[in-house]
């Protein structure tokens, strides 16, 4: 699903954030990244969906080449992936509804399709009552929720997630948590970053810790690794 | 793109001219504004081409021909004028029909003259090219038998001078105020792309392609210009009208005319109303690049 070699990436001030990495992400894995702050997590993260590109090195997304990806095929690439955020990025202006229907309309999916997968996907998120409801009437926890239906309305192959739980307060955090679950249980890739220990620690998957621009440790059912 | 597609984009671009209220209106005047002037200026412009036209048009030389030249030697003189390249026509005129017109001018006093008649046969003469005029007679007067050639010299080159530098500065100043437009228009369109930052960078990122952020852009620079130009087309029009009006009455009779109302205002209105659009389109195209490297 994903691969790297030796991706090297420099950025203009002169910050080498990726030093040579390597990484090797099946289909339906569900990896944590963790790493202290400033070690390249989030440029590793940021590669995926190619808001950075790298240096030099190979780099392969679902057999896309994002070395070589030209800039007008980018959208085609996000197309094939979800991305959730810490600040969850809704539009304040459109209701619960609209804004996941938003990811739809960009790609131009026909009006009776966007209907149903958007009605889908707010009823898995347990989202469908408040469809009508604006972002600044929802708990942080809802919003999130939201941005995650969003993310996953067109069935990507693999959703990115950056601190999805950082803004939240423990008890909402677990059930984002339950959430990636159930859609990496449908075969989903997901790639998290973390700061969150005790989720890291308690629902086990695969960890990678990037330190230094390199992967330090890369443990399938690994714990979080740092002190929190 | 799929014409549902299209139909968001322009259902989002008039939404968005209502929620930037008052940066509509602000951009609005400043097209208004510029275009009435720009409006005003083609009117000038093309009208003083008109009247240099009609002018330039009216410049023809007199060529004497000396008292002693006999008829077989006229003939040549004029077969050698028409060969020139740049001479447009040559018209023969004895000097009885040149004392003919002189009396139909200033009466018939003139008629004792017609015992003795002091004129010279002519040639009217005119160039193909109006500011050749001056190349050209010296031509002619190299030409034996000829006695002079006249032709308003001096006055007509400064007549030329004048006209072709009121040209050349309506149009810097025409494309001066189109700059100011378009910057204007662009730095309005940038505000509401800074206001809506996040919503590009939300549809980039859920995989929208650069046009399809664009277009809602470039839609409501098009609405901007479109409404800045419905006054000045309505001004420039009243504007003319009443000149027109005014002053036709005052040049009939005279060498040169100003355009007749239609269709010169439909040229205009429809030239207004493409700048209007250009300038919108333009300026949003400009000022929404650099928001799209996501």
């Amino acid at each position: 699903m994903i691969q790297m070699k030796n991706v090297y990436k420099k950025y203009p001030n002169g910050i080498v954030a990726l030093n040579g990495l390597n990484v090797e992400i099946d289909q339906g894995e569900f990896v944590y990244v963790v790493g202290p702050s400033g070690a390249g997590k989030s440029t590793f993260i940021k590669m995926m969906y190619r808001e950075e590109r790298p240096t030099s090195g190979q780099m392969f997304v679902d057999g896309i080449d994002l070395a070589t990806l030209k800039n007008k095929k980018v959208p085609m690439l996000r197309r094939q992936m979800g991305v959730v955020f810490q600040d969850f990025k809704l539009l304040p202006r459109l209701n619960v509804y609209e804004n996941v229907a938003f990811a739809l309309e960009v790609i131009e999916e026909s009006p009776s399709r966007i209907r149903e997968r958007v009605l889908d996907v707010l009823d898995m998120v347990g989202l469908k009552h408040k469809a009508r409801m604006f972002p600044t009437e929802l708990s942080g926890g809802e919003a999130q929720r939201v941005s995650i239906a969003r993310s996953i309305v067109n069935k990507p192959k693999v959703v990115i997630a950056d601190e999805p739980t950082g803004n939240l307060d423990p008890e909402t955090a677990w059930d984002i948590m339950n959430l990636f679950e159930k859609i990496n249980a449908t075969g989903t890739t997901i790639l998290m970053a973390t700061h969150n220990k005790e989720i890291v620690n308690t629902i086990r998957h695969r960890v990678i810790a990037i330190e230094g621009g390199l992967i330090v440790r890369d443990v399938d059912g690994g714990d979080y690794g740092y002190e929190s | 793109m799929k014409a549902r597609t299209l139909w968001r984009h322009f259902r989002e671009s008039l939404k968005s001219l209502g929620r930037n209220g008052w940066m509509t209106f602000a951009s609005v005047s400043a097209v208004t504004v510029t275009l009435l002037l720009v409006g005003v200026f083609v009117l000038i412009m093309m009208n003083l081409n008109k009247v240099a036209d009609d002018l330039e048009n009216d410049v023809e030389m007199k060529v004497f021909v000396s008292l002693e030249t006999d008829e077989a030697r006229k003939q040549s003189i004029e077969e050698t004028i028409v060969d020139i390249p740049e001479v447009e026509s040559a018209v023969y005129s004895t000097k009885e029909e040149e004392l003919a017109d002189l009396v139909l001018d200033f009466g018939n006093e003139l008629d004792l003259f017609q015992q003795n008649n002091p004129l010279f046969d002519v040639f009217y003469v005119k160039a193909s090219n109006p500011q050749q005029t001056g190349n050209v007679a010296a031509e002619i007067a190299e030409i034996e038998n000829i006695e002079k050639v006249e032709y308003g010299k001096g006055k007509i080159e400064k007549l030329f001078n004048f006209l072709n530098a009121g040209r050349n500065v309506g149009l810097v100043l025409i494309l001066a105020l189109l700059f100011t437009a378009m910057f204007l228009i662009s730095n309005t369109i940038r505000i509401t792309i800074v206001a809506r930052r996040r919503e590009i960078e939300i549809m980039k990122l859920v995989g929208a392609t650069n046009w399809f952020v664009r277009v809602p852009f470039i839609l409501e620079g098009m609405w901007l210009g479109l409404l800045g130009s419905i006054i000045p087309i309505g001004l420039v029009a009243a504007l003319y009208y009443n000149t027109l009006e005014f002053i036709q009455p005052k040049l009939s009779g005279e060498l040169f005319q100003l355009l007749d109302f239609t269709p010169f205002i439909y040229q205009v209105g429809g030239l207004i109303l493409l700048m209007g659009v250009f300038i919108g389109v333009w300026g949003s195209f400009m000022s929404i690049r650099k928001f799209l490297r996501v």
